[in-house]
């Protein structure tokens, strides 16, 4: 118990902290693939405080309701994860998390605005599949859903997951928002669509936006890292490991790869995790 | 205290003796009273008269339904099987089949539908044949009453009287609306309430001869509702859904017949345990009642008939099609689930279910008009209802039992909500729905309660799908996963795209004139309570009421949800409904300054308008993605339907080869 | 909050420009300028900029577009005229449609002369403007503060 309450408590301090980090890491490294010299690694914690210091504009008042409920419901997301529970309910609440900031997207009367919620919308539906999946994996290769169970586990769960991962990874890009499937926004300023869902979030609603992407970034990392840890000790080394190559990988494709069509997105998505998740499914099945 | 409350109840109304012959007048009560108020109905053409009858004899079903529940409660909630001796009441059912294939032959000839009437006329004969001249059957009692049967009463009795207090306000604006149709009400409320007694008697039987008359009688009721405007395409469809369902029922004839000559009992009981045990003779008339069961769920093969279904007026679609119905043949699945976990029937169940969970939630996404997205979401949650029936584990039962409770809920609320958002806003489609929430407040708000109810945590949708999705990882049904990871990815694209619509801010100063009238919005508010107290008692539910069901139906005591998951559960209902309103509270004393919209800076002076390249204002207006060529019914549904009926002939053949 | 200026956002609005002074501003973007490592972002958003970038005059079709985009920035925010045409109107000053500079219509804090502006000088007016900008974040914070002092003794006043 005090176990779960020091993960939850490290998660709520450390997660923005870390998630900045990652940010900025990948701010820089995409700067230095591109021939750059790039900003600093803090730069997103100078961006956030900025934005906050900003005067405090709306385009419509319930967006900032909105706003805060997406941020907290992520942060109880990833509190609950990190906190030993069940990993379907996470993202179960995640996507509820994910429908708050749909909607502060589509309350204002900006085209651009509502295109990005419709994207994002769409995006949704593109990823959970995988998701789900993902979480079935654990529970085949473990025998539960209980991030607390899975870490207890006598082997990583990767070994017999390899597909469910595969087909996570795919999606991650989707939902780290980096191209080809940066649809409802994106972090470059040479897309079609660029602002998308956070066109009409004034400046402090934007940081809460982007603090909110942190934790959700430090969640799903911990989810990447999740199929590679174990009871070893050493495993948790791996799991780092396993991470900052994952995050370096979905750097690479952002920077090398151009924005997609809806419907490409939407065949790859579905059929990357029919075909390798699926497939792992059929096999773990058959042979349980 | 409470024991001496007890103890009063008991004294007073005399409720329950073991020999289970003097008590629950309720029982025959609530399935003969509503025939007697539809003959009140046909033959009282005042329509104030009426209406003030129709809202008595609601309340009446209402507070016998309530009566019989908490005396059942108070009573220790036992099984009661009654009724064994009841030789004329038969002869008397028996009559009231030949009436209804007289009427059946009567409106096919009448609309050049002949063949129609060969599916009532020949299970008819057939039935006719076997209960005169067949063999002696064993003494079965023909009405059962346990945790299922009284929960689907508490379903009816509620929600289908509210239904009719709701339509009463309903159809007075709907002959408003559409002067070009005949005012036939007298006749609408008279099939609204033959519907409901034999609604009450079709999940009261035990008998399954009882049973299949019930089951005619709702087949007809559903068929003349919808051809209640007489217009050629109302005609059409109506007969579809008659054919469709009388297949069913001819299924169910057949089903009858064959377990009478082979296990010498019509009870449904008796029929389920044999299935259990893994008798042969049990597994023909199991398959084909499924079979016939997926007919009355509008599973896909059958599905069209809901589709057309949509053509009559809105509480019927509410009342039939969508809260009670169409769960009738659900019911039937869950009661025979035990006998199909792990059969063959089980896998072509399931299978159905699973695939029509996915296939009708893909073909919503293309849908504009709200009352067909009700459909075909309706067909998709029944779809995975079915599959938790197919499955037949103690939780996908746990799990579909849920999914039932919030459904007829939540899409009744839906239902009456946008039948009485057309009549205010002359139109259905979703599009129409733009900012409803600021145009048409009160209706906008259960609009969106009613959806949220469908798919978001923490209400109970979601945990059901998490217990369905767990339970057939367990029983490693790898293509009912499948199913049930994708389809829950579109229903969650449908329903966020609708509800965006209502919240969406365009056009708010255009209003409309809200001409719901009360009883329209007592019902809907009823709901919604409902709803939310649905959502917040459910963990408390599970515990006290369909654990004991399962254990009742299983034989063995399950506890589905695990401790650890159902405090998260109560944990994550508190943080949904307390964490925006703090937020809400927070933002209305943040001091913040308000902007205009971006539109590179050409609007108006206000959101709802740009200058176009002309110089000229337009007016803004976006539209939802509705992808109708890629996910369109037309492109859809005759590949769905094909490969559901390919599955279903293959594994028909399959099981009947094998128990022959 | 103190130090705001390391993150300057800017929101760039080609007026009735030529596109070359645009050009020159997409310029500094690129690798060999790499204005990112000022922690500058092009955003294409009002709502989230900082700093005004502007070329080109203001004519009669887009003085409206102008003021919006500039009411719709949160304080505290810059702007920065880039080019001649943004800062007089340039060559196009007499046509019949052209108003003038930017300082018709809004108020301009930096004027970035050239036709058309180079790179280096429209970075040295940026980073004028970050002083300006900072400067200005500032000024509100002490009177937010003030502000804030005023409201507290109101209350006591109050009770």
């Amino acid at each position: 118990m005090t176990y779960r309450i020091f993960g939850i408590l490290a998660f709520l301090i450390f997660a923005p902290l870390l998630g900045g980090l990652l940010s900025g890491l990948d701010r820089k490294i995409s700067a230095r693939m591109q021939g750059r010299i790039g900003p600093s690694i803090l730069q997103p914690f100078y961006d956030v405080r900025k934005l906050l210091s900003k005067q405090f504009i709306i385009v419509n008042p319930a967006q900032i309701f909105l706003v805060i409920s997406f941020l907290a419901t992520v942060i109880v997301t990833g509190g609950m994860f990190f906190g030993g529970s069940d990993i379907l309910l996470c993202f179960f609440l995640l996507s509820t998390g994910a429908t708050f900031l749909i909607f502060a997207a589509c309350i204002t009367n900006s085209p651009y605005s509502n295109l990005g919620a419709s994207r994002e919308l769409l995006q949704m539906m593109c990823y959970e599949p995988a998701v789900l999946l993902a979480c079935i994996g654990f529970y085949l290769a473990t025998g539960s859903f209980n991030v607390s169970d899975i870490i207890q586990a006598d082997l990583p769960a990767i070994i017999k997951t390899p597909g469910f991962f595969v087909a996570f990874v795919f999606i991650l890009t989707i939902k780290l928002r980096k191209s080809p499937f940066d649809l409802s926004t994106s972090h470059h300023p040479h897309q079609e669509l660029v602002k998308g869902i956070t066109t009409d979030m004034g400046a402090k609603t934007l940081a809460l936006y982007e603090i909110a992407e942190w934790y959700e970034h430090v969640f799903l990392m911990g989810f990447v890292g999740l199929f590679f840890v174990c009871k070893n000790p050493w495993s948790y080394v791996v799991a780092v490991v396993a991470i900052l190559a994952t995050y370096f990988l979905e750097i690479l494709i952002d920077n090398t790869s151009a924005r997609v069509k809806w419907l490409t997105m939407f065949k790859l998505a579905w059929g990357v995790t029919l075909l390798i998740a699926g497939v792992n499914l059929i096999i773990l099945m058959v042979l349980a | 205290m409470l024991h001496g409350l007890k103890a009063f109840i008991k004294y007073y109304l005399n409720i329950y003796n073991k020999e289970g012959e003097k008590i629950m007048w309720m029982i025959p009560f609530l399935i003969c009273f509503p025939f007697v108020v539809s003959v009140l109905m046909y033959t009282i053409r005042k329509n104030n008269v009426r209406n003030t009858i129709a809202y008595i004899s609601a309340g009446i079903i209402m507070a016998v339904t309530a009566l019989f529940v908490v005396q059942w409660i108070f009573a220790g909630s036992p099984v009661l099987e009654l009724y064994y001796h009841t030789h004329t009441i038969d002869l008397i059912m028996l009559g009231a089949v030949w009436l209804l294939m007289f009427v059946v032959t009567y409106l096919s000839f009448k609309y050049r539908k002949r063949l129609v009437s060969l599916l009532s006329i020949i299970p008819t004969l057939m039935i006719t044949y076997f209960e005169l001249m067949g063999p002696e059957m064993a003494e079965i009692a023909h009405i059962r009453v346990d945790r299922l049967s009284v929960l689907m009463c508490i379903i009816i009795g509620l929600i289908g009287s509210l239904i009719v207090i709701y339509s009463v306000g309903y159809m007075h604006g709907y002959h408003h609306l559409h002067t070009e149709f005949e005012d036939r009400r007298y006749y609408f409320f008279m099939l609204l309430f033959i519907f409901l007694g034999s609604m009450f008697g079709f999940v009261l039987s035990e008998s399954l001869l009882w049973i299949d008359l019930f089951w005619e009688m709702t087949s007809i009721c559903s068929f003349l509702l919808i051809g209640y405007t007489r217009t050629e395409e109302a005609i059409n469809n109506s007969f579809r859904a008659l054919w469709m369902n009388l297949l069913g029922g001819a299924g169910l004839v057949v089903a009858i017949i064959y377990a009478g000559y082979q296990t010498g009992s019509l009870s449904l009981q008796s029929l389920v345990s044999l299935g259990v045990a893994g008798e042969k003779a049990a597994i023909i008339p199991v398959a084909l009642i499924a079979v016939a069961a997926l007919t009355k769920a509008a599973q896909m093969p059958f599905s069209t008939w809901l589709m057309g279904a949509m053509v009559a007026p809105t509480p019927s679609s509410a009342l039939l099609h969508s809260a009670t119905m169409v769960k009738a043949g659900i019911y039937v699945l869950f009661r025979l689930a035990p006998a199909m976990s792990g059969t063959q029937t089980g896998l072509l169940i399931s299978f159905i279910g699973g695939f029509t969970f996915l296939a009708a939630s893909i073909m919503a996404i293309a849908q504009t008009d709200g009352k067909k997205v009700l459909a075909f979401s309706t067909i998709s949650n029944l779809g995975l209802m079915v599959a938790c029936a197919g499955v037949g584990t103690p939780e996908t039962i746990w799990a579909g039992i849920f999914l039932m409770m919030f459904h007829a809920i939540s899409k009744s609320l839906l239902f009456q909500n946008v039948g009485a958002t057309e009549n205010s806003l002359h139109s259905r489609d979703i599009e129409d729905m733009h900012g409803l929430i600021y145009r048409l407040p009160r209706l906008g708000a259960f609009m969106f309660i009613g959806i949220a109810g469908m798919f978001l945590a923490p209400f109970g949708m979601l945990i059901s799908k998490w217990s369905a999705l767990k339970a057939s990882v367990d029983t490693s049904n790898i293509m009912l996963v499948i199913f049930i990871v994708y389809g829950s990815a579109t229903t969650m694209f449908y329903w966020t795209k609708w509800m965006s619509k209502i919240i969406s801010y365009t056009d708010t100063e255009i209003k409309v004139r809200d001409i719901t009238k009360k009883d329209e919005l007592l019902s809907l508010f009823i709901h919604a309570g409902l709803m939310i107290a649905l959502c917040l008692l459910f963990p408390v539910l599970s515990v006290v009421y369909v654990e004991p069901l399962l254990t009742e139906m299983f034989g063995v005591a399950t506890a589905v949800l695990p401790k650890e998951v159902l405090f998260l559960l109560i944990a994550i209902v508190c943080f949904i409904f307390i964490a925006p309103i703090m937020a809400f509270r927070y933002a209305t004393t943040a001091k913040v300054r308000q902007k205009l919209s971006y539109m590179n800076g050409i609007n108006v002076g206000n959101n709802k308008e740009f200058i176009d390249s002309m110089g000229e204002n337009k007016h803004l207006f976006m539209t939802n993605w509705y992808f109708a060529h890629t996910f369109g019914q037309r492109k859809l549904m005759q590949p769905c339907e094909w490969i559901t009926i390919a599955f279903m002939i293959v594994m028909l053949c399959m099981i009947i080869g094998g128990a022959l | 909050m103190g130090n705001v200026k390391r993150s300057p956002w800017l929101l760039h609005y080609d007026g009735s420009s030529c596109n070359g002074c645009d050009i020159e501003v997409l310029a500094c973007l690129t690798p060999v300028y790499d204005a990112e490592r000022f922690g500058i972002i092009n955003t294409g958003d009002p709502m989230q900029a900082d700093i005004f970038l502007i070329t080109g005059g203001i004519n009669k079709a887009n003085q409206a577009v102008v003021k919006q985009l500039y009411d719709q920035m949160p304080r505290p925010k810059v702007v920065v005229a880039v080019g001649v045409c943004a800062c007089t109107g340039g060559v196009f000053k007499e046509c019949y449609n052209i108003i003038g500079g930017a300082d018709t219509t809004i108020p301009v804090d930096i004027y970035v002369p050239g036709c058309a502006a180079r790179p280096q000088a429209i970075i040295d007016g940026i980073v004028k403007a970050i002083d300006l900008w900072q400067a200005k974040a500032d000024k509100m914070e002490n009177v937010q503060k003030e502000l804030n002092k005023l409201d507290k003794l109101e209350e006591k006043e109050k009770k």
